[in-house]
């Protein structure tokens, strides 16, 4: 482990850059933007499933007064859009294209099918009312394991199972991931007790407060901007104009401030539609979604039925596990079955396994990246099943996980060999909390479940520019969802030497900075804070370089200390550090303004686990669970700004919470979401929970300059099964199908 | 010469070879010779993550391969 550094800057707990605008209503988000002339778009949605579009008429919409623009699939570019989508499981750019707006067939309840630009919100709801559409309706196919049956109905008729030979008949089932080592029958074959049993995990939505929206605005020329709440507006510039067959330097993109997105806002589902709009009613379209259209054509994750097979010793040790798990992809491929796989056994050093998964699609909306993909719900199966292992060896459940966990030199399941890792420090953390070790309440159960996430780099760019007084203007693109504009002006105040008041951070639009990818995948503190630190660096190399000129001396005479440069050994005792401040206002005699600037494609993401523990109780007249107590721990690497890293294990923990035992997306047999608003999909609200307790373990990640791990998804992945384990325990009964409501927690029950 | 090492989803396309050596020292050039024996391979290679000695790469290019090097080819991770 890494020594402790002592930092200035980094590790303290500033207030974020952008509150007082957010609690005073001043910070403008998605749908706050408004232009002269504006007009306002309005999406027309499938009322099926699954059916062939046989025609579609927009002349009543269009002859309406009030009404300037209406389209559908007919009026954009054709298949064979090449790239890929953002995000885990984004998809091909010719899916999404065919998300964005349905072709010959509508493929999920609440497909876009046409779209219309009027004067007023009215009147565009009317003109939608006006347009006519013929339906040939198809069978809805909704369950993911009949779904794979060969006879099944086919969600898409030119889907083939991405197999090296091409079957010779298409089916739901898009890809099939799987890893495997050693021998699993010989390793169960050493076993003494083997837990074999089946688990579901819901389809269920990100949960974002603040609906997508963007406001388009396209001159004649086909050029303009485009305004929008996104999690990585290069990217959806680059989308937009694929879908378009625009090309990406006619788009300016800009992020508003975001209330949300947790994967859900990586890939487009407005901005192609307003753009389009706009230009034909050359005119600035605002488009904004209601919560009904966002849980209905929004991109939830996937729905999951995973069945596990364990073997373990009466030691505990683990001699087998073998994992199968379909994912519902929704309406097209890219359920995050890799992912899933990858993540299932990771915390552990295991020498016999193999985990196979399926990617298919139903009749429901097309998931979309959420927090940590595809790891909640294949962990939530295997640490259920640790846990009832340990139970059958009356072995404490953290124990059964310190006697089998990955560490430095571990060969993680998917090949390569960790590097130093947080994980047996969480394990031991959990071990020695006070929460841990005060007896359970009488009449809970006491639920532990570990939890893990990859964590990447990918392409990040800033630029840094010193102002004549010597404050610091940092401008880079990744938009801030979870406090990154603190933690940017954090590390290069570290960086730089100098205050964290005198850093302005901003998020730049795309003219005005260079390429970021999504804010997403635990990404940005790691990668743009790298390319935040290269800049400030360079500004470093650049102050050093004018006060050699101004000094008379060689540049390597010349150092860098506390925001100053100083003399190296042997320069004239006369000469004077001289400050930022002082270099900046030197800055025209010098070579002009002083600026830094760094582009990167971050490799060596530091993977990040976590532990997770909870009391929860349940309620067997009524089937309701309450949360007595949760704590999560988690490896950060080094927490730039602690009490944000809190606020994501806070939050992924919520979120969690709210899977495990509430959410769900309910579908009747015609495929039609029966409950799409806050009111019957109930995510957590504050007086549901208790306080989510953290504690930050800080095992450094050496390939960041500050140790930088990202912590934004694995916080996501432990809950499900803390929960599932406790209410297991409370009960003294194995619950195995989430989200453990009332209802589903009786049926349990009584089965 | 360095391990190299490939996922299951490979292959397919490796004519089931799990496991192979190189003796390249960047990894621009494993992906050359590794095209050249599997030409199916190519596409694959371009959108894989690797893992080199333990660190994970999206989107290698130069980085070192040693003569001791355990090389893991990884399906890319995005995340939300």
């Amino acid at each position: 482990m890494a020594e402790a550094v002592d930092y200035k800057q980094i590790g303290t707990r500033p207030i974020r850059p952008d509150g007082v605008d957010k609690v005073t209503g001043r910070a403008r988000f998605g749908a706050d933007l408004v232009l002269p002339n504006m007009i306002h778009g309005k999406v027309l949605r499938s009322p099926h499933a699954h059916a062939k579009i046989i025609s579609i008429d927009l002349s009543p919409a269009l002859a309406m007064d009030g009404v300037m623009a209406a389209i559908s699939g007919a009026d954009f570019p054709g298949g064979g859009i090449e790239g890929e989508a953002s995000g885990e499981g984004g998809g091909s750019l010719d899916d999404i294209a065919r998300n964005v707006i349905a072709r010959d067939k509508v493929l999920y309840h609440g497909h876009a099918i046409a779209a219309v630009a009027a004067a007023t919100p009215a009147i565009a709801d009317a003109a939608l009312a006006a347009i006519k559409v013929e339906y040939e309706v198809l069978p809805p196919v909704l369950d993911v394991v009949a779904a794979m049956a060969e006879d099944s109905p086919l969600v898409d008729e030119n889907c083939y199972t991405n197999l090296p030979e091409k079957p010779a008949k298409p089916s739901n089932i898009a890809n099939i991931g799987k890893l495997e080592r050693g021998n699993v029958e010989e390793g169960f074959e050493q076993a003494d007790v083997i837990i074999e049993r089946e688990y579901k995990v819901p389809m269920a939505h990100q949960g974002y407060i603040e609906p997508h929206a963007c406001v388009a605005n396209i001159d004649e020329t086909g050029r303009g901007s485009v305004w929008c709440c996104t999690q990585g507006h290069f990217e959806f510039r680059t989308a937009t104009a694929r879908i378009l067959g625009k090309n990406v330097a006619d788009l300016k993109f800009i992020a508003s401030e975001i209330g949300g997105g947790f994967g859900g806002k990586t890939v487009v589902y407005l901005e192609p539609l307003a753009v389009m709009l706009s230009e034909r009613a050359n005119r600035p379209v605002k488009m904004a979604m209601s919560r009904e259209e966002v849980f209905r054509a929004t991109g939830p994750t996937s729905g999951t039925v995973t069945r596990v097979k364990l073997g373990v010793k009466n030691d505990g040790t683990i001699t087998a596990a073998k994992t199968w798990s379909a994912f519902e992809a929704g309406a097209f491929a890219g359920a995050p079955t890799m992912p899933g796989i990858m993540a299932i056994y990771a915390p552990y050093d295991l020498e016999n396994f193999s985990v196979e998964a399926f990617d298919v699609l139903v009749n429901k909306p097309k998931v979309a990246a959420y927090r940590a993909p595809g790891a909640p719900q294949t962990m939530h199966a295997f640490e259920c099943a640790l846990d009832e292992a340990a139970l059958a060896l009356d072995m404490d459940p953290i124990d059964i996980r310190l006697h089998n966990a990955a560490d430095e030199g571990t060969t993680a399941p998917y090949g390569p060999k960790f590097p130093p890792i947080g994980f047996k420090a969480c394990l031991q953390a959990a071990k020695n909390h006070p929460n841990y070790t005060k007896p359970v309440p009488e009449g809970a159960g006491r639920g532990v479940s570990a939890g893990f996430w990859f964590n990447i780099g990918m392409q990040s760019s800033a630029e840094v520019h010193i102002n004549e007084n010597g404050t610091v203007m940092v401008i880079e693109g990744s938009p801030d969802i979870g406090g990154s504009r603190a933690s940017m002006a954090l590390m290069a105040a570290e960086t730089l030497g100098v205050n964290y008041e005198d850093v302005r951070a901003q998020v730049g639009d795309t003219e005005s900075t260079g390429f970021c990818n999504v804010t997403g995948g635990s990404r940005t503190t790691f990668a743009t804070g790298m390319a935040v630190t290269q800049a400030c660096e360079d500004v470093i190399a650049e102050c050093k370089k004018r006060a050699a000129m101004t000094w008379g001396v060689d540049e390597d005479q010349v150092e860098w200390q506390d925001g100053s440069v100083v003399p190296g050994p042997g320069v004239n005792a006369e000469v004077k550090p001289m400050t930022l401040a002082e270099l900046a206002g030197k800055a025209a005699k010098t070579g002009g303004p002083i600026q830094g600037r760094a582009s990167v494609n971050a490799q060596g993401a530091g993977a990040s686990f976590s532990v997770n523990f909870a009391d929860l109780t349940v309620d067997t007249e009524t089937g309701k669970v309450d949360v007595l107590s949760f704590t999560a721990i988690q490896d950060a690497g080094t927490a730039i700004h602690p009490a944000y890293v809190e606020g994501q294990m806070q939050g992924g923990a919520a979120q969690g919470i709210g899977w495990a035992l509430n959410e769900e997306y309910i579908f009747d047999d015609n495929g039609v979401m029966q409950n799409a608003g806050f009111l019957d999909y109930r995510i957590p609200v504050a007086s549901d929970l208790p306080m989510i307790e953290t504690q930050i373990i800080e095992v450094p990640n050496p390939s960041h300059p500050y140790g930088v791990r990202g912590v934004g998804e694995t916080p996501i992945v432990a809950p499900l099964a803390a929960c599932s384990n406790a209410v297991s325990r409370a009960v003294g009964k194995r619950l195995t199908d989430l989200p453990l409501s009332p209802p589903n927690v009786l049926a349990q029950l009584d089965a | 010469m360095a391990k190299i090492v490939f996922p299951d989803s490979f292959l397919a396309y490796t004519d089931g070879v799990r496991e192979t050596e190189s003796d390249v020292r960047v990894y621009r050039d494993l992906v050359r010779e590794l095209s050249a024996r599997w030409p199916a391979l190519q596409e694959k290679l371009e959108r894989t993550a690797v893992a080199i000695d333990g660190q994970i790469y999206q989107d290698a290019f130069l980085e070192t391969i040693n003569p001791d090097s355990e090389v893991f080819f990884m399906a890319r991770i995005e995340g939300g």
